[in-house]
């Protein structure tokens, strides 16, 4: 059925304009609520102070919502920015979205970044980003959805109203909207969708799905925005689907103002993939998943809801497993031009559950996450079980890393007692069993019994277990991995103070893509004092926000590394693929850089975040507080697990003799010196930042960065 | 004896080679800068490198992840 049989609620007629040095110079607005569809200009200043991306995501944002919006406000904006470099082909991971909007799990700002082709063909359609304000109200109406329609070709955006029969599954919808936006093969590589699922209308926990076509299998394939109920949000708007299309394009669609910097960049770096990867990660045979063993070795793989940090049956799913299942051989890039090709895909999986039962199909992924997510965390070692969980979070709309934090901390409820059969509906919800987080799964989709509490996020969870299943409010909140309302990523910080501060020191939670620095201070000990791990937590958190600003895969950053770095003064920078970045924003822009320039570009966008934070009455030194789990061993047989550790640190900290101490006295004794050391670190870190005590950017600072405007100082005075 | 990253002590044999502290200190991420008493070693002769009694020996292991 094609397109044309959708019925149109309003339109906007435009003339897509000519892509200049990365910018279209115009944004879109469209209130999915009112049906009003307008432009917006870019302006100079838009471009020099929140240079694209997740900057211009968040000033979008903030011009769009109020001091009390919420998630669930029909103010609350979902917006998309791909920025100046997304949609380059000449250097491999330039085609990564950000997506940003008020979050139902940390009622702050969370921004996502994604793969797929949507980013880059909203912008060959002319448009900067697109802010979807708005929330379809289904009073009187013949329709309960909708869907929004970029037409690039034909200069037209329109909202169309859902029929009933549209699905709301990505993996049902993704089909449907290619039958009625590309019906004919040679259409389907230019549209792209951006869709949820029925778990997103049920679960706080909600992703957004974004497609790309792939040519080599004929297969619509996903990448997803992952953290923070974006999808939560894309649901409660009542929008099945954005829809893009574009007309054929090349290489050059951004007219960048020096092509040949970028050529020569990326001829450097996929010299590099060609000749090292091979040997280092296999990012092209594994992908991600190579860390799983890695992270084992160090201690670092979450298990068990991160009580440990190794177990036995990791080779079961380890790197070696998952290449044996991914399809070989094909360039896996999530954008064109990515010969790092990390976004591979298990096919044939015979689905065994649910709805889809008895279908077989192509999983995109398992990436590390998720494997050590909703394997090793919840103590599940079966691939076949990780990738029905990736399969179905994915066809249903719901995050992968938030659903398997969760789990994994059920899971300890369950065996600690906290939960049992008649509080989870008679789901036996020990460690290690899929079958039971499957079937929570397939309730929060429906939304019935436990699903429903479980999708509310482990913050919500622990009030709620508190309040009704009388548990003891200390333990849940010790083990319980989120912090600001976000669920933990995959990695074990106990041993390494640095990233304790680069999972709670952060703007949007604890996701590791600010900082991962657990090598540096734990593994090489290059950061002694707290001085040294505040200048980290200052330069790497501004660093990977830079690669969200302009559209880049931070992979091709630190996951290729030639031989000739370990020569250089900074190893950990890479400097040599730093410089490449500063030829490239160079090359497409024709802004002359440095280094130093990208660094407080992203400081500029880092502060703003912060300061939005404290204008949703958040963002402050107690909104950084982190569960003890992250910092030290919360039960005995945590610490039992690793005495031999424990008890050389009490030596070596402390000056304590273990041998004449109780096991409570001890895990007290690293408990009082655990906390307090990352209340230094607290202080450390804000000072480097230019904040004060409390966490508040000062009006120096904020003058220093040009971003002090009437109502950001307002923000900030009242906390000075 | 050697010393490893300044934090860690492996004790010393005779024609002990890089790859056997790695596979000591079970370092196996693959991306490292080894560094014997100040000079670097090449990937690609971790295998045949010696390393003298009483070394300091990094490895310093590039930051990654995500
Ligand atoms: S390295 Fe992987 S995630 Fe990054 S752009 Fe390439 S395919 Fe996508």
């Amino acid at each position: 059925m094609p397109k044309d049989t959708l019925r149109v609620l309003s339109e906007y007629a435009y003339t897509p304009p000519v892509i200049e040095r990365g910018y279209a110079g115009q944004t879109l607005y469209v209130n999915v609520g009112d049906g009003r569809i307008a432009a917006r200009p870019v302006t100079a200043e838009m471009k020099e102070k929140f240079t694209g991306g997740r900057g211009f995501d968040l000033w979008l944002l903030w011009h769009g919502v109020h001091d009390d919006t919420r998630w669930d406000s029909p103010e609350n904006e979902i917006v998309i920015a791909p920025g100046p470099c997304g949609g380059i082909t000449q250097y491999p991971g330039s085609g990564k979205s950000i997506v940003t909007t008020i979050s139902p799990l940390t009622d702050i700002v969370i921004d996502s970044n994604v793969g797929g082709h949507f980013g880059p063909y909203l912008k060959f359609a002319g448009w900067d980003a697109i802010e979807v304000q708005g929330k379809v109200t289904t009073d009187g109406a013949d329709y309960t959805d909708v869907i929004v329609y970029i037409d690039g070709p034909a200069g037209v955006v329109q909202l169309l109203a859902a029929p009933a029969d549209c699905p709301t599954d990505s993996h049902e919808l993704g089909p449907w909207l290619l039958e009625h936006f590309a019906p004919h093969d040679e259409d389907k590589p230019f549209v792209s969708f951006v869709t949820a699922g029925r778990g997103s209308e049920h679960a706080r926990m909600g992703c957004l799905n974004f497609s790309l076509y792939d040519r080599k299998r004929k297969a619509l394939r996903f990448k997803q925005a992952g953290r923070g109920g974006i999808g939560t949000v894309f649901r409660d708007k009542h929008i099945k689907a954005l829809v893009v299309r574009t007309a054929p394009f090349k290489g050059d669609e951004n007219n960048p103002a020096d092509i040949d910097r970028l050529i020569e960049a990326g001829a450097r770096i996929r010299k590099e993939i060609a000749t090292y990867d091979a040997a280092q990660n296999r990012m092209r045979n594994r992908g991600t998943a190579y860390l799983v063993q890695i992270m084992d070795d160090y201690d670092l793989l979450p298990v068990h809801n991160f009580r440990y940090g190794s177990h036995p049956e990791t080779p079961k799913i380890n790197g070696a497993v998952w290449e044996a299942r991914f399809t070989q051989g094909l360039p896996d890039g999530c954008w064109y031009g990515c010969t790092m090709g990390c976004a591979h895909t298990a096919e044939h999986h015979k689905v065994r559950t649910g709805p889809y039962q008895g279908q077989c199909v192509m999983v995109d992924g398992p990436e590390y996450e998720t494997i050590a997510g909703v394997g090793s965390n919840c103590g599940i070692f079966d691939p076949d079980a990780i990738l029905e969980i990736n399969f179905y979070c994915d066809a249903y709309g719901i995050d992968t890393i938030s659903f398997g934090t969760a789990m994994a901390f059920v899971m300890e409820c369950f065996e600690a007692g906290v939960l049992d059969l008649e509080k989870t509906g008679g789901l036996d919800l020990r460690p290690g069993n899929a079958e039971a987080a499957l079937e929570v799964l397939h309730l929060m989709a429906r939304g019935e019994g436990f699903g429903l509490i479980f999708g509310q996020g482990i913050r919500r969870m622990k009030s709620y277990f508190v309040e009704h299943f009388g548990a003891d409010p200390q333990f849940v909140n010790d083990i319980g991995m989120e912090a600001k309302g976000l669920e933990y990523s995959e990695y074990i910080p106990k041993e390494s103070l640095a990233q304790q501060g680069g999972y709670g020191l952060t703007n949007k939670g604890p996701q590791h893509d600010e900082a991962w620095l657990i090598f540096m201070d734990q593994v090489n000990h290059q950061l002694p004092t707290f001085e040294d791990k505040a200048e980290a937590l200052h330069y790497f958190p501004m660093w990977r926000t830079w690669f969200g600003l302009c559209g880049f895969c931070k992979l091709l950053w630190n996951d290729v590394i030639p031989p000739e770095n370990a020569h250089t003064p900074e190893p950990a920078k890479i400097m040599g693929h730093v410089q490449n970045y500063v030829d490239i924003f160079s090359g497409v822009t024709g802004r002359e850089v440095t280094p130093d320039d990208l660094i407080t570009m992203s400081e500029r966008v880092y502060n703003f975040q912060r300061v939005f934070n404290i204008r949703l009455g958040k963002g402050l030194r107690e909104h950084d507080a982190t569960p003890y789990r992250s910092m030290g061993p919360v039960t005995e047989a945590e610490y039992l697990s690793r005495q031999e550790r424990y008890d050389r640190q009490l030596r070596e900290w402390l000056n304590l003799d273990p041998a004449k101490m109780t096991l409570q006295e001890k895990m007290a004794a690293h408990r009082a010196y655990r906390t307090a050391q990352y209340e230094r670190l607290t202080d450390a870190v804000y000072a480097r930042r230019g904040w004060t005590k409390n966490g508040v950017p000062t009006v120096e600072k904020l003058r220093a960065l040009g971003i002090d405007y009437p109502d950001v100082i307002a923000v900030v005075e009242k906390h000075l | 004896m050697i010393t490893v990253n300044k934090h860690h002590t492996l004790p010393w044999r005779e024609g002990m080679t890089v790859r056997d502290v790695l596979t000591a200190m079970k370092y196996t991420f693959p991306h490292i800068i080894v560094v014997i008493n100040g000079d670097i070693v090449r990937h690609d002769a971790y295998d045949t490198t010696p390393v003298p009694d009483e070394a300091d020996v990094r490895v310093v292991h590039m930051i990654a992840g995500g």
